[in-house]
């Protein structure tokens, strides 16, 4: 019901596919290249791979499995380290990063949205969201303050104190996007995002993405293999054999709020739906 | 370069702790049996404890009561060549009152004398009868032994000289032949002879070993010599020496005396023994010491049995919780932070187990003397030392399961099922 509600009052607004070229870069990859390993095998998972992404920015990174998206997307969210090549993250070179210093980035400047929700289980969606402040050293009643903000934004308030299980996976992936943005990160990295949901919930994680990054100006970075849900992205990137194949603006980017009204009527027990 | 880089991230312990106590939060029934582990050990600690130094400290206040600058001399001596068994033993004639005059007399360090002569024998007041040690002394036994008279007075030097008849008795005995009577002034026959009762000793109670102490009667040691054994023998003397300080001096001085007067060659062994009694208290709080420190280490090792038990559980729990390490690093969390969680969880893990331990521990010391009739002592010592144990039994513990953790790689963490 909540959930409508909110939906519901976003802006329509127009869909604004248009670049703006001059905008400052969050992301520069420059020749990344990511050899693992195995033995006495070495696996090229990605072979001299350049990419920038300016502020504002909605990006769908594709590709299929072994396609080197995947390690793309650890070396963007700084979970691992280039072989070689050089990422400068939001100004700053991190391809040389210790372990600490890239926890202190991935607290700073990173907000993790994955497939699975990645909630901690019997912790309270407040909680949830209050962690990665924890991590960044950010005061506690500041953290209570900023983490009800989040979860309202994201059309979840009042439901601060139910726990992940009490919630539906759709509430769920929007507690993990509230515990995104809830440091004001340089950009939103979210990994298969829908692969968990049904098509509505999906469409409705898409509108507050599309709407964090409209009104927001929130870079926002997809992972996914599913074309449909990179439609709503304004950009893509196709991933094959650890390199970029392809790289272009969607040129009829889909509108995420205007089909949820297109949309039947959702029944109510599916936002109260609580499973114990 | 932006400047945040050179600021690492500080989180406060406060949030740290918190962070650990809620995750112990979420599996309580776990916490609650790692922390049995902890509770037992520490409380068997503290009790055991407990036990050893209420039984040295009884030893002890028993010793005190008889005094520390007592000394026994007795005929005979022991383990002599193999031959002779024990001391005063009724074979043994070497102890004279000639001696113990001339210890009093020429041993400027000696205080008082009494010696012990003693018997068994049927005493009867009235219709009632009762069978109990008859201890023949002299005047000075009060003062050496330290025990009062209850009602009545000790018999006086002229009644040793004169080998009267009369007798200080026990409690025991006042309560068995006059049943809540007064009995200074009343008649006791021994052996047929008429004694007269002029005090009765105040109550002793049981010694260590439970014997009752105030089943007994004392009167002149020549009045056992002469009217009621026949026997010149002594067996024992107790020697007071003039200061706690003085009683190693007085055991030289009458060991010297004596082997004077026994007119023994140099290489000849003592005839008799002297003793005091900081050699017997040594011995019994040494016995002691030992049963206690046995006590506490069997209780020690039940306490390393609990931190293996922590260890097992929180490795159990990185291995299960991979997954929301994995969270928590990607969303920020430094090796170092996850580390000090699962060290901290571990630390309060045992910390409130030896708490908690340290509670049963003081009542199961409490209620050791009603139920079972030991005395304990609670140690401060044991107490503050089962605390910083357990605190490092969870340090200890605790850091290799935490260590993992924090090693763990948070790609590989977050892809954990």
């Amino acid at each position: 019901m909540q959930a409508v509600q909110e939906i519901t009052r976003a802006t329509p607004a127009v869909v604004d596919a248009m670049q703006i070229p001059d905008a400052r870069p969050v992301i520069e990859l420059e020749h990344i290249h990511k050899t693992y390993t195995m033995g006495d095998v070495q696996v090229h998972a990605l072979r001299g791979v350049s990419l920038t992404i300016r502020e504002g920015e909605f990006v769908a990174i594709m590709g299929a499995s072994g396609s080197g998206k995947s390690t793309t997307m650890n070396i963007l969210g700084c979970l691992d380290r280039p072989t070689k090549g050089t990422y400068i993250l939001d100004g700053q070179d991190v391809s040389e990063m210790s372990k600490d210093e890239r926890a202190d980035i991935r607290s700073r400047k990173i907000g993790f949205v994955f497939q699975g929700f990645n909630l901690l289980s019997r912790t309270s969606a407040l909680e949830n969201v209050e962690l990665p402040m924890l991590y960044a050293g950010v005061s506690s009643a500041e953290r209570h303050a900023r983490a009800m903000e989040s979860l309202a934004s994201v059309g979840l308030a009042g439901r601060e104190q139910n726990h992940p299980n009490q919630l539906s996976g759709g509430q769920q992936q929007r507690v993990a996007v509230a515990r995104a943005l809830v440091n004001d990160p340089a950009l939103i990295l979210a990994d298969e995002p829908t692969g968990n949901l049904d098509s509505r919930t999906s469409v409705e994680v898409m509108e507050i993405f599309q709407r964090l990054n409209r009104e927001r100006d929130i870079t926002l970075i997809l992972v996914t293999h599913e074309a449909d849900i990179a439609q709503y992205a304004q950009r893509i990137v196709v991933f094959k054999d650890g390199k970029i194949r392809k790289d272009y603006q969607v040129e009829h980017q889909r509108n995420a709020a205007e089909e949820l009204r297109s949309l039947p009527p959702i029944e109510e027990d599916e936002d109260e739906e609580e499973e114990e | 370069m932006d400047q945040w880089i050179n600021e690492p991230i500080v989180m406060d312990l406060l949030s740290i702790i918190r962070v650990a106590f809620r995750a112990l939060q979420r599996n309580k029934m776990r916490a609650a049996l790692t922390m049995l582990g902890i509770i037992i050990g520490v409380s068997a600690v503290v009790a055991m404890v407990s036990i050893g130094q209420g039984a040295q400290a009884a030893v002890q206040a028993q010793i005190d009561s008889i005094g520390t600058n007592l000394l026994f001399v007795s005929a005979g001596a022991q383990n002599v060549g193999g031959v002779r068994s024990g001391t005063g033993d009724s074979g043994t004639n070497t102890l004279t009152v000639e001696d113990l005059d001339a210890i009093k007399r020429e041993v400027p360090s000696v205080a008082m004398v009494t010696p012990s002569v003693t018997t068994r024998g049927q005493l009867v007041a009235g219709n009632a009868n009762w069978n109990t040690q008859i201890q023949g002394v002299s005047e000075q036994f009060p003062d050496i032994r330290k025990w009062a008279v209850g009602s009545g007075e000790f018999f006086s030097d002229s009644d040793v000289r004169t080998a009267a008849r009369v007798l200080v008795i026990g409690q025991t005995i006042a309560d068995n032949l006059f049943a809540g009577g007064d009995p200074v002034g009343q008649e006791i026959r021994v052996q047929n002879l008429p004694f007269r009762v002029v005090g009765v000793m105040a109550r002793k109670g049981q010694d260590q070993q439970g014997r009752d102490q105030d089943d007994i009667a004392f009167t002149p040691y020549s009045t056992v010599q002469n009217k009621i054994t026949g026997s010149q023998r002594v067996q024992v003397a107790f020697v007071s020496a003039v200061s706690a300080d003085a009683t190693y001096t007085a055991q030289d001085q009458i060991t010297e005396l004596l082997r004077q007067r026994h007119k023994l060659g140099t290489n000849e062994p003592n005839d008799f023994t002297v003793r005091n009694m900081s050699d017997i208290a040594e011995a019994a709080n040494e016995t002691n010491s030992t049963m206690t420190l046995l006590l506490a280490c069997i209780a020690g090792v039940s306490l390393l049995v609990g931190g293996i038990g922590i260890m097992n559980i929180m490795l159990v729990s990185v291995t299960e919780r991979t997954r929301e390490i994995g969270i928590r690093m990607a969303i920020g969390a430094r090796s170092s932070a996850v580390r000090s969680q699962f060290l901290i969880e571990s630390v309060v893990l045992s910390l409130m187990g030896g708490v908690i331990g340290i509670l049963l521990g003081i009542v199961v010391s409490l209620a050791i003397p009603r139920m079972l009739g030991w005395p304990t002592l609670i140690s401060t010592m044991a107490i503050i030392g089962s605390a910083v144990f357990s605190a490092m039994v969870g340090i200890f513990f605790g850091y290799y399961p935490a260590r993992k953790a924090a090693a763990l790689d948070p790609i590989e963490a977050l892809r954990y099922e």
